[in-house]
């Protein structure tokens, strides 16, 4: 079974981010690394795969500058290759144009039986890309998928829905998108980290993918303002007199949660 | 999210344009092993210690170790991280690949050991005896020996100690009194007490090998009647998996100022079978031969300490709101005042610098070890040598006195424990002590490594120094060069009058600490300065940090060391008792 598993790379959570003012947009300019949300992904492509007993785990990203350190970090953990789509003219792509990129990328590959994204980007949260990219691809699409198993021909999972979760099937080909905390991601070990970089990453333009590049001018979306996060408020201090717990149920019940 | 960042752009720095790790690969052993993936491999092993052992720092302080019916429990977590340790196969990293190794050299491993060791000290400490255990059997081990227990220690299998320090043979290991008594079928009897040794027990692997120094019948008094035994926590059945328990118990645990979850055991040893490794009474030579890797890994201990320890005072500093700065309505974060700012700026300048000479160090081991050429390894061998008692005495204390700044930063909430500032300068405290004290390398340094080649070797040292001097004054860097020259001057002046003193050597020990100070400073000092010279092509913000950081180091701290020449060159007797 052959896997293909969407990646972003962005830039370091970690690290101080910032807005390019021209286009309120987050700087993707320095190091990029994997997205978490995209490590559930591929861990689970690599288990389905482990399972089936043989194919493999192939990646798709588009990202600015010819980035490849999120993919080798993907490709550490286990991934066999990858589609990078760099190029400037893609800057400011909206949410449609980067699944008409990744679809193509991923009909650069062939042979798919699943193609498998994050239910959104930990940078971008636009949470529309693995829908999009399905209808592209002409996919069933199945989202929020917190367990999946393949039978046969047929996916069969359990799709995360506000108060439980849904059991699914459709028919392989298709796209799920996973949710954090699905699967545990490995860390790359000492050897593959080795490995990746004779991996192979196939780096090409958006006119090599034949998709035209309709940059900010004709993006379906746009950046409207940027306003700051409001500073978090100071907490609240309760003194227990054996009376703590009520406190802390009352301020749960305000909140809804209980 | 870890609260701990792994300083990779640092450390691939100073490995790339100081330590020039890639010339490496123009040996033999590393022509293969893959260091064209450095950075990836630093920001994985950084990933891997942020994500997973800096969590653990905190709930191990808390719950520290616990011995309960005969056998160490670990703190929540540690044992879990250990396996994903062993299985991303970073503990293999710097071995022998014959052995499942991944043949990395030592200054590369130590670099991932910095930030091991500075997500969680208390953690690190148990692959780190385990890596001395394995170069003492690499080197002397027979092939029986190599291939029993090799294969286990070498992926983390299984994990080893060190058992050297008896109550009455601390400094001095030739007190050791612990015996041997040699068996029909060739193996001995190990009896008598050990202390302090770190992940004596514990239980994150199915089997322990402590290597224990003892004396067999006979032997002859101090350090040339020292044998060195292999003794398993459990004996190998005939398959070689761990079988019967041998008679090596933890019988306590020491409380202790830091580090609470690295257990401090008292080891008993009554009949336990063992091994000899090598010949008797070699004990100490086998011991020498993996002393440098061993102790440069605690000089590690402390750059990576400092490293936590600042992290956090510089987080704090641009949270915490206290005073005004500039004129300034409301109050400013503490940032803002010069005195915070130079307390930080203390901080990263000597972590810095104590990171390069670590590394300067490192490499020297590698070439020394692996140059083909025999000149040429002899040559690294003696800047190892010299090096490795200041990356190993100078970087712990600097890493104790960052960790202090870094409590000062914090005012009142440093000095509790709740923010974790007090926790990073408990757990430093410990590395200027153990493997070997700071006293006793100052010591190593002044009477066994200024004589090499009759001074010629530190010699050799000084006049690189000087280079950077002329190289930076060229540079246009004034300041910074006259500061390197005067204390080069400064340390040149010390060195001549301990030669000179050699013959009344209470006047050389007596200047001992004082000199290596001056002597971490200056080494500090020119690495600070090549760092200045070596930032074309890098990042421009790096750069500029950069710059920042060695200038502070070398035009305000390092002109500090040259009033240390009083003191280095007193002699004894001011220090004898009125
Ligand atoms: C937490 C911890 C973990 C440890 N782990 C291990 C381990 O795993 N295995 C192991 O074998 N040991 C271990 N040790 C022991 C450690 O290596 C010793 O504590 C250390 O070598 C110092 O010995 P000592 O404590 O007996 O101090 P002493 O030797 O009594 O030293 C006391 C003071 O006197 C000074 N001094 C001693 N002799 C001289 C001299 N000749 N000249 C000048 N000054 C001198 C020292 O510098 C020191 O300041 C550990 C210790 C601790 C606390």
């Amino acid at each position: 079974m052959n896997v293909i598993v969407c990646v972003k790379q962005i830039p370091d959570p970690a690290l101080p981010g910032a807005l390019d003012s021209s286009t309120n947009t987050l700087k993707r300019d320095g190091k990029l690394i994997l997205d978490e949300s995209d490590s559930y992904g591929v861990e689970m492509a690599l288990q389905l795969v482990d399972k089936a007993g043989g194919g493999e785990v192939s990646l798709v990203s588009m990202a600015p500058n010819g980035e490849v350190s999120g993919l080798r970090t993907a490709l550490a953990m286990g991934a066999a290759k990858a589609v990078l789509v760099s190029d400037p003219a893609l800057q400011g792509s909206d949410a449609l144009t980067t699944a008409r990129v990744l679809a193509a990328a991923v009909g650069r590959i062939g042979g798919a039986d699943l193609v498998i994204a994050a239910t959104e980007s930990s940078d971008g949260y636009t949470g529309t890309v693995p829908e999009q990219l399905a209808e592209v691809l002409g996919l069933p699409s199945v989202t929020f998928a917190k367990h999946v198993e393949i039978d046969g021909s047929t996916l069969k999972a359990s799709r995360q829905t506000e108060d439980g979760y849904d059991e699914v099937e459709c028919p392989l080909p298709a796209l799920i998108s996973v949710t954090a905390g699905v699967v545990e991601p490995r860390y790359p070990s000492f050897k593959g980290i080795m490995a990746a970089k004779s991996k192979p990453v196939d780096t090409v333009t958006a006119g090599d993918l034949g998709v035209d590049p309709v940059g900010w001018a004709g993006a379906g979306q746009q950046i409207s303002d940027v306003a700051k996060a409001p500073e978090r408020a100071a907490g609240e201090i309760v003194e227990d007199d054996g009376e703590g717990f009520a406190k802390i149920v009352s301020f749960l019940e305000n909140l809804k949660v209980i | 999210m870890s609260d701990f960042v792994p300083p990779v752009a640092d450390l691939s720095f100073v490995l790339r344009r100081l330590a020039g790790v890639e010339s490496l690969t123009g040996l033999a052993d590393f022509a293969d092993v893959g260091l064209e993936s450095l950075a990836d491999l630093l920001s994985e092993a950084g990933r891997f210690a942020a994500e997973v052992v800096a969590p653990l720092n905190r709930v191990g302080d808390r719950e520290g170790s616990r011995l309960v019916d005969g056998g160490v429990v670990t703190p929540t977590g540690f044992a879990k991280a250990w396996q994903q340790y062993v299985a991303a196969g970073w503990a293999a990293a710097p071995f022998e690949p014959q052995y499942g190794g991944g043949g990395m050299p030592w200054v590369v491993a130590m670099s991932i050991y910095e930030m091991v060791s500075g997500a969680s000290t208390a953690w690190a400490l148990c692959p780190m005896l385990t890596q001395g255990a394995i170069h003492l059997l690499t080197a002397h081990g027979d092939e029986t020996q190599q291939s029993t227990w090799l294969p286990k220690l070498v992926p983390g299998e299984w994990t080893a100690t060190m058992n050297l320090t008896e109550p009455q043979a601390g400094s001095d290991v030739g007190a050791v009194t612990t015996r041997a008594v040699p068996q029909a079928d060739g193996s001995y009897r190990i009896s008598g007490q050990k202390i302090f040794i770190t992940y004596g027990d514990h239980d994150m692997t199915d089997n322990i090998v402590h290597l224990v120094l003892a004396r067999t019948p006979g032997a002859p008094a101090g350090t040339r009647g020292i044998s060195c035994f292999i003794v398993p926590k459990f004996v190998l059945d005939a398959q070689g998996r761990p079988g019967p328990r041998n008679a090596a118990w933890c019988i306590s645990l020491e409380h202790k100022l830091g580090i609470h979850a690295s257990p401090t055991c008292v080891m008993e040893f009554d009949e336990a079978e063992g091994y000899l490794i090598g010949e008797e009474h070699a004990g100490m030579r086998y011991m020498f031969t993996m002393m440098n890797a061993a102790r440069l890994g605690v000089g590690v201990e402390g750059v990576g300490l400092g490293e936590r320890a600042l992290q956090q005072a510089e987080q704090f500093a641009a949270e915490r709101r206290q005073g005004r700065a500039g004129g300034s309505a409301e109050p400013v974060a503490i940032v803002e005042h010069p005195d915070v700012r130079r307390m930080l700026l203390t901080m990263r300048a000597l972590t810095e610098a104590a990171r390069a000479i670590c590394a300067m160090t490192g490499v020297a081991i590698d070439q020394a070890h692996h140059d083909p050429d025999p000149a040429q390894a002899r040559r690294a061998q003696a800047r190892a040598d010299l090096l490795t008692p200041i990356a190993k005495a100078w970087s712990t204390d600097m890493g104790n006195e960052v960790a202090h700044l870094g409590i000062q930063v914090h005012g009142g909430y440093g000095f509790i424990e709740e923010t974790g500032a007090a926790q990073h300068a408990r757990d430093a405290r410990i590395t200027t002590i153990y493997e070997g004290t700071n006293g006793i390398q100052a010591i190593d340094l002044v009477s066994r490594k200024l004589p090499m080649g009759d001074g010629a070797v530190a010699a050799e040292l000084y006049a690189e120094i000087e280079a950077t001097v002329e190289s930076l004054g060229a540079a246009g860097l004034a300041p910074e060069s006259a500061a390197l020259a005067g204390s080069l001057a400064t340390l040149r002046a010390a060195t001549a009058w301990l030669a000179e003193h050699r013959s009344t050597p209470d006047d050389v020990l007596a200047g001992a600490t004082p000199f290596l100070r001056l002597a971490g400073f200056t080494v500090g000092g020119w690495l600070m300065g090549r760092a200045l010279l070596a930032l074309d092509g890098e990042d421009e913000a790096f750069a500029a940090r950069k710059r920042w950081t060695a200038s502070f180091f070398l035009t305000q701290l390092v002109p500090q060391a040259d009033g240390l020449l009083p003191a280095i060159t007193a002699g004894a007797a001011p220090l004898a008792l009125p």
